[in-house]
């Protein structure tokens, strides 16, 4: 591969440490990709050329002294948006935030930094991480660099729209309601929400607490275990973080699927789903049975009405969590005659219209008299979910689907109808709901040359199994193309 | 099954000052998202314990000891209005 | 037929940990403004709260104190509402599954025992202080407001009592003896000056005999247990005027003004009360498991109510008994005092007599001394053994607060012993009886009155140090 921009993560830390490459030569051919891509794609938000700089130079010293801190030393990496990060500005993709420096990194920040990470910058989303196509940015959307017409996807849209077109080696996004999975399927990436609790939420700022998880947009899947590595485990600042150590994903990686069952949901595959995107499962499926897997067809029946409980639980709880946001400690303020006032005018002017949308159905769905009809209900439903995942998961090892049911739209298709837009969700809630890790990998190409994704969903605690199967879906596939914004004979 | 919402109460609870016609847009939006979401109940559900949260922990503790605060002034310095080494607010009407 | 009233009192404690209820923030006052605070309890995007092991513990200590069962399994909440004082926009907080229920207190008055039930304690987070510019820094007449977030996270209890309270003294006795629990718990300071307690009273009348509820008005602002009395008396005056024009009673919150002696409705709107709760999704439930719940109630200090009954065991009478049981230095004096061989009525009788009355006037702090158990024990036998009399211990007393050295060296220095031995006081006697004949003919004669005018004859031949009760037998004996 002639431009360094290209390599995968695996390739370019193997040529750190023998000496092939230095971190700042990596640095700067993201640079110069960035500098390509940037005006079609829109992928970031704020490029840090400094502090990126600094750290590179830093991952140099560091591996001339022999000192390695582990798989993303020297990587160039981008951070979605809404990853806090001190001193860089941190807005979510908000009017609200414009201008915000934060006083303290997140957890993964911090992470990654202690990890010799060189971080890029900080990508577009769709506002507070509400929304499927990265259209929702109060900075303009960002653009898929298969086709600059069509979404990348969202809300991880900027993060995968950038480790796609090579504008970085790999990216943090988070995953709500599919945020990471569905924009990796639809740039032709791979993406990954690992199990609720893995991955520390301290600096990631909520959208709906209990279905939030930061993973990693990598363009394989050693490389997403890689940087799952960095940023996961125990962290004492999320009390809803996981107490156990990071297993070991490495090894299960060559494995295959021989003797492992494969389940196949039969309510996320078939109906709503697009033809080319059912077929190219379809195949993949044919080709894990010859590759020595069982497939086995297993109905979740209350899954059908996960996208309706999750359209009440995460506006729910992304009312409260948005109520911070109120012109008195940081961000946009606009001018009232009180208090009251004040506050009013600035969330009005400071959320765009999804995030106003969602902040009302959440607030009515928790009010009184409403809370047991709607809320109340839909924790129930999610009860009866993870009920119907633990008994799949009794009868098969993993669980597959489509990770999205098309491909990537154009811009402005869906931006009038919310309710069609949430339909891009519909097989990835599911995991989010549950608390199940869950990941998507390339498995082909629509008639109209735009990727399609595979998911594979584990139970809690399950990523080893999960990456095994994903790792052997990616061999099989063969995918190897290219974005084209992505090769650097286009820009 | 239809549901009726009174837009202009929710908007205050959550201090979203929108205008007549935003209002309206945004009931009609709602209608439609919660009436694809009431599908929720129309599983039966009896004895089902809700779940609020995927994680099966229970007492996590942080010990009683203190850690270093911010620097008030990099603090401070990211607020729309200060006075001094106070954040300032207009007027408030009610106690709470 | 009169009016009952139906009284319910809501308690928050500030607990006395070293760190905030969810992050590792000082949790004590004075600090410069905005000092005292992090990502977490300032509300910043991303932050998350983690439970203080030891303020549960606090609370739990609380509910145990009070009586209460401890929920093996209890889970917090976010109470939304806006305001600019508390950081998140909602307050992390108790609802439907509190860390403890069903508990009571006693509580002493004039007309007996009452138990008051404490429906629950619950652990919730403190908000931020404003401060209002402009006209006085009433919050009505402000321009603008000043926050200092340095108390928004402080660990806060709730302490909810069932409405068992039925008049405004109740009331009062309650939350005293409330105070005094708290304080002899030793998890909180219970400032009312400074905030760290502070209640609100729930009040309702009902026509005396029935069984149902009033409309209830919620009072607020008291920063006093007298000015919690006063205000509930001026609401019962209030609402009894009203039923008794046959108006009704209007169900709101009424804020308590000090100066006017009143209390007047605040503005209200129809969603003031909806505050969304919902289980706090950045946050594991709490479990208190057998061994756990044992542990903290064997370590349990005596409380004032059983105190006070120890106390009325050891010979006291009920008011004294009361007043050293719920005060923690009256208490520890008091016990050391008897355990070196003080008698318990009479030291009791100067703590809450003539060292209260020090105490006051002199700011002086029984906790520093130098009124300690040993100088009272030793004050105690002086008197009973005659070598003081009950006026002199006072000075003996005054001294010892002003530090002039132990009983025995100040009453020596002030020339305050008395003379009881019969060989030393003899001498004085028999001048004061043969300058006197006439006297003692009339004692002779039966006229007892002529004995006090004897005795004084002979107190001031002594200076005022000859023991009264040996002088009187001598004065017998002689005149026969
Ligand atoms: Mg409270
Ligand atoms: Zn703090």
């Amino acid at each position: 591969m002639s431009d360094l921009a290209d390599l995968t993560l695996a390739a370019a830390a193997g040529g750190l440490r023998s000496g092939d490459l230095s971190a700042v030569e990596l640095l700067e051919a993201v640079h110069r990709r960035a500098a390509m891509t940037e005006a079609n794609l829109h992928a970031y938000l704020t490029l840090d050329r400094e502090g990126a700089a600094r750290a590179a130079v830093g991952a140099d010293a560091g591996f001339k002294r022999g000192a390695d801190l582990g798989p993303l030393q020297g990587i160039p990496v981008a951070l979605k948006d809404n990853m806090v990060t001190r001193g860089l500005e941190t807005t979510c993709s908000s009017k609200i935030l414009a201008g915000y420096l934060p006083p303290y990194d997140g957890t993964a920040t911090t992470r990654l930094r202690a990890g010799g990470a060189v971080i890029l910058g900080k990508t577009n989303l769709d506002e507070f991480a509400m929304g499927s196509s990265t259209e929702n940015s109060a900075y303009g959307t960002s653009r898929n660099p298969w086709d600059p017409d069509r979404v990348p996807g969202g809300s991880s849209g900027g993060s995968a729209a950038a480790v796609a077109a090579g504008s970085a080696m790999v990216a943090f996004g988070s995953d709500t309601g599919g945020s990471i999975r569905q924009p990796a399927a639809l740039c032709g990436i791979v993406g990954m929400k690992p199990t609720y609790g893995l991955v520390s939420r301290y600096g990631l700022i909520a959208f709906a607490s209990s279905l939030d998880q930061i993973g990693p947009l990598a363009r394989s899947v050693e490389d997403a275990v890689a940087a799952l590595e960095v940023v996961g485990g125990y962290d004492p600042a999320d009390s809803t973080s996981y107490p156990g150590a990071v297993p070991d994903y490495r090894s299960g990686l060559e494995s295959g699927v021989s003797g492992l069952r494969i389940g196949v949901v039969t309510e996320l595959n078939g109906a709503g789903i697009e033809p080319a995107v059912q077929a190219a499962v379809n195949r993949t499926l044919d080709q894990l049975e010859n590759a020595g897997a069982t497939i086995v067809q297993l109905s979740l029946p209350s899954v059908e009405y996960a996208l309706s409980a999750y359209y009440l639980i995460a506006p729910a709880e992304c009312s409260a969590n948005l109520a911070r946001f109120d012109g008195v400690r940081y961000g946009l303020r606009r001018l009232g005659e009180n208090v009251e006032e004040m506050m009013s005018n600035t969330r009005a002017e400071g959320f765009g219209p999804e995030v106003t949308r969602r902040i009302l159905l959440g607030t009515y769905a928790l009010s009184a008299g409403y809370y047991d009809a709607f809320y109340g209900q839909a924790q129930r439903v999610r009860t009866l979910i993870i009920r119907d995942f633990q008994a799949a998961y009794e009868q098969a090892d993993v669980l597959v689907s489509p990770t999205s049911p098309t491909t990537a739209f154009p811009i402005g298709a869906r931006t009038d109808d919310p309710l069609s837009m949430y339909m891009s969700d519909v097989c990835t809630i599911p995991s989010n709901l549950s608390g199940d890790p869950a990941i998507s990998v390339p498995v082909g190409l629509d008639d109209a040359g735009l990727p399609i994704g595979f998911q594979v969903m584990a139970p809690a605690l399950g990523e080893p199994v999960m990456f095994r199967v994903a790792a052997e879906v990616e061999r099989l596939a063969a995918f190897g193309v290219r974005a084209p914004l992505a090769s650097s004979e286009v820009g | 099954m239809p549901v009726d919402i009174d837009i202009a109460k929710v908007a205050r609870l959550a201090r979203l000052a929108l205008n007549d016609e935003e209002l309206a847009g945004y009931r009609q939006q709602c209608e439609v998202i919660l009436e694809h979401a009431a599908l929720v109940q129309t599983l039966p559900t009896e004895g089902v314990t809700p779940t609020s949260h995927p994680l099966p922990r229970t007492n996590a503790f942080r010990e009683d000891v203190i850690t270093e605060c911010l620097d008030r002034e990099e603090v401070l310095a990211q607020a729309p209005e200060r006075d001094g080494d106070y954040f300032l607010v207009p007027r408030i009407l009610d106690e709470p | 037929m009169g009016y009952e009233p139906v009284i319910g009192i809501e308690t928050h404690v500030e607990l006395t940990t070293n760190s905030k209820m969810f992050c590792g923030c000082p949790a004590d006052f004075g600090a410069p403004p905005n000092t005292n605070t992090c990502p977490v309890c300032l509300g910043l995007p991303g932050a998350l709260p983690v439970v203080n092991g030891t303020a549960v513990e606090y609370a739990m200590i609380i509910g145990l104190g009070l009586n209460c069962e401890v929920a093996p399994r209890s889970i917090f909440a976010r109470k939304n509402y806006f305001y600019p004082d508390m950081p998140k926009n909602y307050q992390i907080s108790q609802y439907d599954q509190p860390l403890c229920v069903n508990g009571h207190l006693d509580v002493e008055t004039g007309a007996g025992t009452h138990r008051i039930g404490i429906t629950r304690v619950h652990m919730e987070e403190d908000t931020g202080k404003s401060t209002h510019v402009g006209e006085g820094g009433r919050i009505q007449a402000a321009s603008h407001s000043l926050i200092d977030f340095n108390r928004a996270g402080v660990p806060l209890m709730e302490i909810v009592s069932e409405p068992d309270i039925r008049s405004a003294e109740q009331a009062r006795a309650f939350v005293t003896e409330l105070r005094a629990a708290v304080l002899r718990l030793g998890v909180s300071d219970a400032k009312l000056e400074e905030g760290s307690m502070r209640f609100d009273g729930n009040i309702s009348l009902r026509l005396e005999g029935s069984e149902a509820f009033g409309t209830k008005v919620e009072v607020k602002n008291m920063n006093s247990i007298r000015s919690l009395q006063r205000a509930l008396e001026y609401e019962i005056e209030r609402q009894t005027a009203l039923l008794e024009a046959g108006e009704p009673v209007v169900q709101e919150t009424r804020h308590w003004d000090e100066e006017a002696g009143t209390t007047s409705g605040m503005r209200s709107k129809e969603e003031a009360f909806d505050y969304r709760y919902f289980p706090e999704p950045d946050l594991v439930p709490v479990a208190v498991d057998h061994q756990w719940r044992a542990r903290v109630a064997d370590s349990l200090p005596e409380l004032p109510a059983q105190a006070r009954g120890r106390y009325i065991e050891m010979g006291l009478d009920g008011p004294v008994a009361t007043v050293i049981s719920r005060d923690i230095e009256y208490g520890s004096v008091f016990e050391a005092a008897v355990a070196a061989g003080g008698d318990p009525q009479t030291v009791a009788n100067w703590l809450t007599g003539e060292v209260t009355a020090l105490v006051r006037r002199t700011d002086l702090s029984l906790a520093a001394g130098p009124i300690d158990g040993a100088s009272l024990a030793e004050l105690s036998a002086m008197v009973s053994d005659g070598r003081l009399s009950a006026s002199a211990a006072k000075d003996v007393l005054a001294g010892v607060a002003a530090g002039e050295g132990p009983p025995a060296a100040v009453a020596e220095q002030r020339d305050l012993i008395q003379v009881s031995d019969t060989a030393a006081l003899e001498p004085v006697v028999d001048e004061v009886l043969a300058a006197n004949t006439d006297a003692i003919q009339k004692l002779r004669d039966g006229d007892d009155k002529v004995i006090g005018f004897l005795i004084g004859q002979v107190m001031r031949a002594t200076g005022g140090k000859a023991d009264p009760g040996a002088v009187t037998e001598l004065i017998r004996s002689k005149a026969g």
